[in-house]
This record gives structure tokens, sequence and C-alpha cells, in this order.
């Protein structure tokens, strides 16, 4: 039973993303529609799950959705703050640095949530990857406490994401 | 009727919120002189300058009575796609050396946009 649910649906999360996406772009909400999107959302990942070999093993959605509440609450905060920053801050003071986060997150995906998440929060852009991939590289805008920062991103992301990865 | 009139309030002070922000956007792109500098003032438009016309959009839409949540995937597809440009702009300054170079990783041997062969490497630019 579990083998055949995993070769229908290889990836279950990206079938239930590929039907609200499919619904949504309709811009209208009929039973026709839905039953459309379910049906790629199970032939799109069935037909490419060649390349994706590696699905990750744990997924919390109820974890996921509180994490998504926090980054947006902190996209608002630290948008209010740049833009502080830009119009006060004159150009001789401002203090950009680079930062050095060591990972302890090891999935691809949560790397690149992680990433991801550093660059929309306004003042830090992830930039780089290691070679190995054992620390990312962020550029801060302005900042007094470069060590900070670093603490910041690794208890209040990266320790979410373990725990949503695991 | 006073359902509307909040509705068009809201939609104006949304779209003065999300016009302020992609100003400052705008003026922080003008006023720094680095080019790592300069890659944080897009982020700021894409997120909550971008995000506050779109919430303005559907306001008003279902104010019309007309329901449209097309504003929602724009938006996913923005968050989506906006940090892989700023990474890519981000390492074409490193890979030019347009900006200070990165200290090196303490667990690995470079940064991966530093591990080129020697007779790739763009000569140094920065200034």
């Amino acid at each position: 039973m579990t083998r055949a649910f995993n070769w229908l649906l290889p990836h279950p999360f990206l079938t239930l993303l590929l039907a609200i996406v499919w619904t949504l772009l309709q811009n209208e909400v009929s039973a026709g529609m839905v039953v459309f999107g379910i049906i790629l959302g199970i032939i799109i990942p069935w037909s490419t799950s060649v390349w994706w070999p590696d699905t990750p093993k744990g997924f919390r959605l109820g974890k996921m959705f509180s994490y998504s509440l926090i980054v947006i609450w902190d996209i608002i905060v630290a948008n209010i703050e740049v833009a502080w920053i830009v119009l006060t801050v004159p150009n001789a003071k401002l203090k950009p640095a680079w930062i050095v986060v060591p990972l302890e997150l090891r999935e691809p995906e949560a790397i690149t949530i992680l990433a991801g998440t550093i660059t929309l929060t306004p003042g830090t852009v992830s930039s780089d990857l290691s070679d190995e991939g054992h620390s990312l590289l962020v550029h801060v805008l302005h900042t007094d406490d470069p060590d900070g920062v670093r603490d910041e991103i690794k208890t209040r992301y990266e320790r979410r994401l373990k725990e949503i990865f695991s | 009727m006073i359902a509307q009139i909040i509705g068009t309030y809201v939609v104006g002070i949304a779209l003065l919120i999300g016009s302020g922000f992609v100003i400052v956007g705008v003026i922080g792109l003008l006023k720094f002189n680095d080019s790592m500098t300069r890659l944080h003032a897009p982020t700021k438009v894409g997120t909550i300058g971008i995000g506050m016309l779109l919430l303005a959009s559907m306001v008003h839409s279902f104010v019309l009575g007309e329901t449209s949540l097309h504003e929602l995937l724009i938006m996913g597809f923005l968050f989506v796609t906006a940090p892989i440009s700023a990474n890519f702009i981000a390492k074409v300054n490193i890979h030019r050396r347009a900006c200070d170079t990165p200290p090196p990783p303490p667990l690995d041997d470079t940064w991966s946009t530093l591990n080129v062969p020697e007779m790739d490497r763009e000569p140094d630019t920065a200034s």
C-alpha cells in the first residue's frame, strides 16, 4: 500500500502545491478545475520523479507554517529598520560586513530555504556557499555586531529549520 | 456601502505604504556607492513594496465584488525568485572582485565562487 502510494505520489506536497497553484491561476474555484489541478499534480511529479531522486525524509507542515509567519513578521520589522538606515545613515558611517554562518543543516532543501529567508529579510543577503557546503556567506548592510547577527540567524532560523526537516 | 468606503481607504493606505517603500529602495540604490550595499535596496522593494501594492490590488477587487487571488501567486513567485537573482548578482560581484574579498570559511577550503582554476580568474578590479 505504501509502495503504491510512493509510486503514484513521489512528492505529496508538490502534488498539493501544483493543485493549489493551478486553481489560483484559474482565478475561480470550480470542481472541474480542482480535479484537473489534482490530475496535473499527480502527472507532473510522477513524470519528473527521475530527476528528483532524494525526497527530504521528514517535513513538518505545521512547523513550516509557523516558521513562515515568523519570517513575514521579521521581513516587516527589518524593512522599517533598513528604510531608516537608508534615509539617515550617511555612506561614510555605513558599516557593511561579511558574515560566515557555519551550517548544521545538511539537506539541500533546508539550506535553500535558509538562504532564501536570509535574502528576503532586508539588510542581509546570502551570497555564497563554501565548496563543500558547510558554511554560508552572508553580506550585512549595516551592523555594529557581526557575531550577534550570526547568532541570531543560527538561533532564530536554522534551529527551526532543523526541527522542520527532522 | 460603509464596507466600500473602508475598503477604499485601506486600498489608499496600502498604495501609499507600498510606494513609500519603493521610493526608499530607489533612494538606496542611488545613494550607496558600493556594489554589494546596493544589492540590499532591491530586496526591500521586492518584499514589502510590491507586497503592499499587490495587497491593495487584492482588496480593491474584493471591494468591487470580484474575488481575485492572482496576487498571491505573484507574491509567491516573487518570494521564490528574488533571492536567486540577488544570489547571482552577489556571486558575480565576488567573482569579479568588485567588493572586499570575503573571509575564508572555517570548515572548508574556499567559497564556491572563488573555487576556479588560476587561469580563469578575473583580474583584480577592486578599487
